[in-house]
């Protein structure tokens, strides 16, 4: 359980509200100059001891990306990116942060530029964050107001400019490499990589690409110590995070725990409970839709956190806990999920295009019981033919849910499609029929 | 160098190159379907996946740098898993239309496959319908094949240089498109079709024709403009079936322009097959015999100053010499010209008439100026090139007039003569560009040289670059757009008569000197008849027959072998794919023929002594040419006027492309997309 002074986002339910004189009492701008004279080195070292990892899904350790950036400025300049392009279904973080702590994030974007050279930062943020998009930028004015970002900043001698970049709601605009097609104005499509974005991404200069909540926690980080934050959580998996609790609870909720929860406290303290009790518990989507389910049993003793979930084949991804009680159907929800990825793939490289089509359609009629019992295996396979074969992470996003499906509740699907097609001895083969439905003996 | 595995072989390979390209190195093939050499990386095909030593996951090889220390392997279970699973995907929704489709035979996805795909389908959803897009009369589409390698996509904005060509949509709905659903606006349109791997974008005049299995393919070299394209002309029996492009890196790389490859429905018709002899105003079918005895009685009775001969545009070598010697030895006259204009001529040396920094040299010019000239309409792949090499360099070009979209940014001035005078004379800014440039590129245009002020634009500017060292033995920065095919073979030969850069021939014949005129494939000729009796010998009954009193049937280009020499001065023979219709005969035996009628002897006994007696021609005029020097031409009048660029009218400017409804159908849809609609 975290303590209360540990609490990074403490107007995360705004009650008390998210101007900047507000945001100050909190504990936001401060110190800030005598962060930033400390250098580059020392806020990226900080950060490296800090052991912070990327909340974005993947959980990349922070300061090392930001060691990627060139250490000098060449002839081209640096770009810093925030990733707001929140679209992972069951995750709703990034929107209060946005909402209600603009300022923190404002603040962690002045440090992080500052630690990678760059005078320009881009906020994506999806089009349907419109409201969200307003409160930040009425945030960003007041900061330009104070002196707090823009010309001088903070009187460091640092210039830093933020624009706030509107998507239009693809969700493969969250991808770093889409992000950074879509802010040119291209078409929203991953980018092969390498190059990584570090060295060649924005206009072609070295960009640094984070997401909403990481960046929000650095200021916090640096005034209290990369230790102090490395001392909460497991080794590797530490500090706070943010877990948005939705689905069969009683009272959904964003809330923010140490790192390494137990998945049962969590939504026992917090969300009160699953609908019906912990019995009527059927799965849990652990970090948003893209991560594979766990069933009851592996709930029961799971802590929330990168390594462990990893170690159990699921992930931590963006902390997007959706549960799932017995009285839904779980092939039904994963076919819906699959609709979701079938809707949002770019169609840019071949097996997710037609991948995620074929897996939706399946699933689809799994989840009516028409489908043949040997499909369950070919489902599987693939799942692994899109998975890794693709350009960017998508592949595996729209395919590791319906692994999961398949590793923990094969069972229900193949009680439910047990019709088998082949032509088995004795029958009388009729006339006309698909020769690889005969069974092998028969012919 | 890095040296990496391959298969475990070793091999060494220079750095900057990708796994694709060091396997192939290696000599291992790596099935592929959106990787081009031309193009830039796409790797969304996926096809290419290969494994890596150390990397979990199958890597895209054409997108993947080369790393010293590599270990590649292509021919694990692994692999093999990874391409039948991409193979799979492209087939799920891929229609079996293989029979009724166009493509089959020569299909990258129907070849791979074959070669890496899974024999049955477990695909039981209904496949993807697209509907189809109209993209003019070149292309027919059917997109319900299309795999999106977005290969077309690519080479609408890389090569072609236009951006009509893109994909809409998202995931499984994702559709190629012109988004208007019109014409691409390109004169490279067409090879789009020679890109797409699949049955996608088809040729729509090549509709259902034939299979690639049953056509003859002939490589030969292309006439519709002076670049000479190398093509492969594909035959069923007489009929040219199509024209491909072949790959020649000088020239023309992979692309040939659209009039190259669909204007070859022009050779089926307007086809002349037999002699006609005109009585009363009509034409009339006659036999060699008499037609050759009437040319006899004619030219017996006339003066031989009297008589003159004008080649067209796209007649090859070989039959210019005989022509030349026809008219020399049976003849006795020296009344011949190949220009149908009086565009101004110095023919003292070659470098003056020829594109002498050469199509390749495009690529390392730092500066580009065009006079009087749309090389767009007029050499369409050396435009492409000069795309290639702004691209490439991003280097400045300069148009002395604005022509229009050329592909690439360009900035023009005024189109006056002044702006030559100023710029030869060291007053303007350009010319402090060109000197400093190391490698510039002037290019004239015909429309330059066909203004009044064509002596002076040439002569000054030439003597500008002397004069400032830009034309000396490691480059020779003047370059001249050829109009025709045979326009630089002519002046090789000497098909002209000219003082002081002048067209005497077309004087005297508007001025109707001439008794009798032989139009050997003239089709352009803009000349009002009065008594002259015209002989017209060529392929089409064009503008040139119709005037004409007697009417020789010649061969066109794919019928006959025969030289031709483009605009760098590159000597390339065209070889025959077909044979001359009816009682048409190749065009050199046509004329060896008539000089046997007049003299009872031929002049050359059969085509080996024609060729040896040409080249021994282009050879002593090639050795007189190197030792010959430049006299400075003087007495340069100064005219102050605007230099028109004359767009020819690129769907229409030889009599193949006339005789073409392919060509026809792409000038009005041209003509179509430029109205505006308000014009009324």
């Amino acid at each position: 359980m975290l303590k209360d002074q540990d609490r990074i986002f403490q107007n995360l339910y705004n009650d008390n509200g998210s101007d900047v004189e507000s945001s100050k009492k909190r504990g936001d701008w401060l110190n800030t100059k005598n962060i930033i004279e400390k250098g580059r080195d020392w806020i990226i070292n900080e950060i490296k001891i800090s052991e912070l990892r990327g909340r974005g899904g993947a959980g990349f350790p922070t300061g090392l990306k930001w060691s990627f950036a060139p250490k000098d400025v060449g002839s081209r300049p640096h770009y810093f990116v925030i990733n707001a392009d929140e679209s992972e279904p069951g995750t709703c973080k990034d929107r209060d942060i946005l909402r209600f702590e603009a300022h923190k994030l404002i603040e962690g974007c002045l440090i992080a530029s500052y630690a990678v050279n760059a005078h320009i930062c881009y906020i994506y943020i999806r089009g349907e964050y419109f409201i969200e998009g307003q409160k930040l930028q009425a945030a960003i004015d007041e900061a330009y107001e104070k002196n707090l970002i823009g010309k001088n900043a903070l009187d460091t001698g640092w210039d830093l400019d933020i624009y706030i970049h509107y998507g239009a709601g693809a969700y493969i605009c969250g991808e770093e490499t889409a992000l950074i097609e879509s802010i040119e104005g291209k078409k929203g499509q991953p980018r092969l990589k390498p190059p990584f974005p570090a060295l060649i991404g924005l206009y072609g200069c070295p960009t640094i690409i984070n997401n909403v909540e990481t960046i929000a926690v650095v200021p916090t980080i640096l005034r209290r110590g990369g230790k102090w934050f490395a001392s909460l959580g497991k080794a590797k998996n530490t500090g706070t995070k943010i877990f948005c609790i939705s689905g069969n609870v009683n009272s959904p909720c964003n809330v923010e725990e140490v790192m390494s929860i137990p998945l049962k406290e969590l939504i026992e303290t917090h969300a009160g409970g699953v609908i019906g009790g912990w019995d009527n518990l059927q799965a849990v989507i652990p970090g948003g839709s893209s991560m594979p389910l766990l069933p009851k049993k592996i709930c029961e003793t799971i802590t929330m956190d990168f390594d462990s979930l990893m170690a159990e084949k699921s992930g931590l991804g963006t902390a997007g806990v959706v549960v799932i009680n017995k009285d839904q159907d779980i092939i039904k929800c994963m076919a819906r999920i699959a609709r979701f990825y079938k809707h949002e793939s770019c169609g840019q490289c071949t097996p997710c295009r037609e991948g995620t089509g074929w897996m939706w359609r399946m699933l689809e009629r799994m989840a009516k019981g028409e489908a043949s019992k040997d499909e369950v295996d070919m489902l599987l396979d693939v799942t692994k033919q899109i998975a890794g074969h693709t350009i960017c992470a998508f592949g595996e996003g729209s395919s590791w849910p319906v692994q999961g499906l398949l590793r923990h509740f094969k069972g229900e699907v193949e009680k439910r499609n047990n019709y088998n097609p082949m032509i088995n001895k004795g029958k009388n083969i009729p006339y006309l029929v698909d020769q690889h439905l005969l069974d092998k003996e028969n012919v | 160098m890095f040296k990496l595995k391959v298969n475990n072989i070793d091999i060494e390979i220079e750095e900057g190159l990708t796994v694709l390209q060091a396997c192939e190195k290696a000599g291992v093939e790596i099935p592929r379907f959106c990787y081009h050499e031309k193009l830039s990386i796409a790797g969304n095909c996926r096809m290419c996946l290969v494994e890596i030593e150390k990397s979990p996951k199958p890597i895209a090889s054409c997108a993947m740098p080369a790393a010293d220390g590599m270990n590649i392997k292509t021919n694990t279970p692994f692999v093999e898993k990874a391409r039948k699973g991409v193979m799979e995907f492209l087939l799920a929704n891929h229609p079996l239309d293989c029979p009724v489709c166009d493509q089959g035979g020569e299909c990258d996805l129907q070849d791979q496959s074959m070669f890496y795909g899974v024999d049955k389908s477990r695909y039981k959803e209904n496949k993807r319908s697209v509907p189809e897009k109209n993209m003019g009369p070149l292309i027919k589409t059917q997109m319900t094949r299309c795999i999106h390698c977005t290969r077309c996509i690519r080479f609408a904005t890389e090569v072609a240089g236009v951006p009509e060509l893109g994909a809409i949509g998202r995931g499984e709905d994702m559709q190629i498109t012109t988004y208007l659903e019109q014409s691409m606006q390109s004169e490279l349109s067409g090879n789009v079709i020679d890109l797409c791997p699949v049955g996608a974008l088809t040729s729509k005049p090549y509709i259902f024709e034939a299979r690639p299995w049953e056509l003859k393919k002939t490589e030969t070299i292309d006439v519709m403009d002076a670049v000479g394209s190398n093509i492969r002309v594909d035959t069923y029996g007489w009929e040219v079936k199509r024209v491909l492009p072949r790959i020649n890196e000088d020239i023309n790389e992979e692309w040939i322009s659209d009039k190259t490859r669909y204007a070859c429905d022009g050779l089926l018709n307007q086809r002349l097959d037999t002699p006609y002899i005109k009585y009363n105003g009509k034409f009339e079918k006659a036999s060699w015999k008499e037609v050759f005895n009437i040319i006899n009685v004619k030219m017996k009775s006339a003066n031989s100053s009297k008589v003159c001969g004008i080649t067209g545009d796209l007649v090859n070598m070989e039959t210019l010499y005989v022509f030349k010697e026809f008219f020399n030895k049976t003849l006795n006259s020296k009344n011949l010209e190949f220009r149908n204009n009086h565009s101004y001529l110095n023919p003292e040396k070659r470098e003056n008439y020829v594109f002498n920094s050469s199509i390749n040299g495009i690529e390392e010019s730092d500066l580009i100026f065009l006079i009087g000239s749309n090389p767009r309409y007029e050499a369409t792949i050396l435009n492409a090139r000069i795309r290639k090499a702004y691209l490439q360099n991003k280097i400045n070009i300069f148009s002395h007039n604005n022509v229009g979209d050329l592909t690439y940014p360009y900035e023009s001035l005024n189109g006056k003569t002044n702006v030559i005078k100023e710029i030869v004379e060291d007053k303007h800014y350009l010319s402090k560009l060109i000197k400093s440039a190391k490698k510039p590129l002037i290019i004239i245009g015909q429309s330059a040289l066909l203004s009044n002020s064509g002596k002076y634009i040439f002569e000054s500017i030439k003597s500008f670059l002397v004069s400032n060292n830009k034309i000396n033995s490691e480059w020779n920065s003047l370059n001249i757009i050829s109009e025709n095919a045979s326009t630089v073979g002519s002046l090789d030969l000497g098909i002209y008569s000219t003082s002081n850069g002048s067209n005497e021939i077309l004087k005297h014949l508007e001025n109707h000197e001439y008794e009798i005129i032989y139009l050997l494939g003239q089709d352009s000729l803009k000349f009002k008849k009065e008594n002259e009796f015209i002989i017209y010998q060529g392929s089409h009954g064009d503008k040139g027959a119709e005037i004409a009193d007697i009417i020789l049937p010649g061969a066109a280009y794919t019928e006959q072998d025969g030289y031709y020499t483009n605009l760098e001065g590159k000597l390339q023979k065209a070889y025959k794919a077909s044979y001359p219709p009816g009682e048409a005969k190749e065009d050199w035996q046509i004329l060896n023929d008539l000089a046997e009628t007049m003299n009872h002897r031929k002049l050359f006994n059969d085509k080996d002594e024609l060729l040896s007696s040409m080249f021994n021609y282009l050879k002593l005029f090639k050795d007189s040419n190197t030792t010959k020097k430049i006299s400075e031409v003087k007495d340069l009048n100064f005219i102050n006027e605007e230099i028109k660029v004359n767009n020819i009218d690129y769907y229409y400017s030889n009599s193949i492309a006339r005789a073409s409804k392919t060509m026809f159908n792409c000038r009005n849809e041209k003509l179509i997309s430029l109205s505006t609609g308000t014009e009324g």
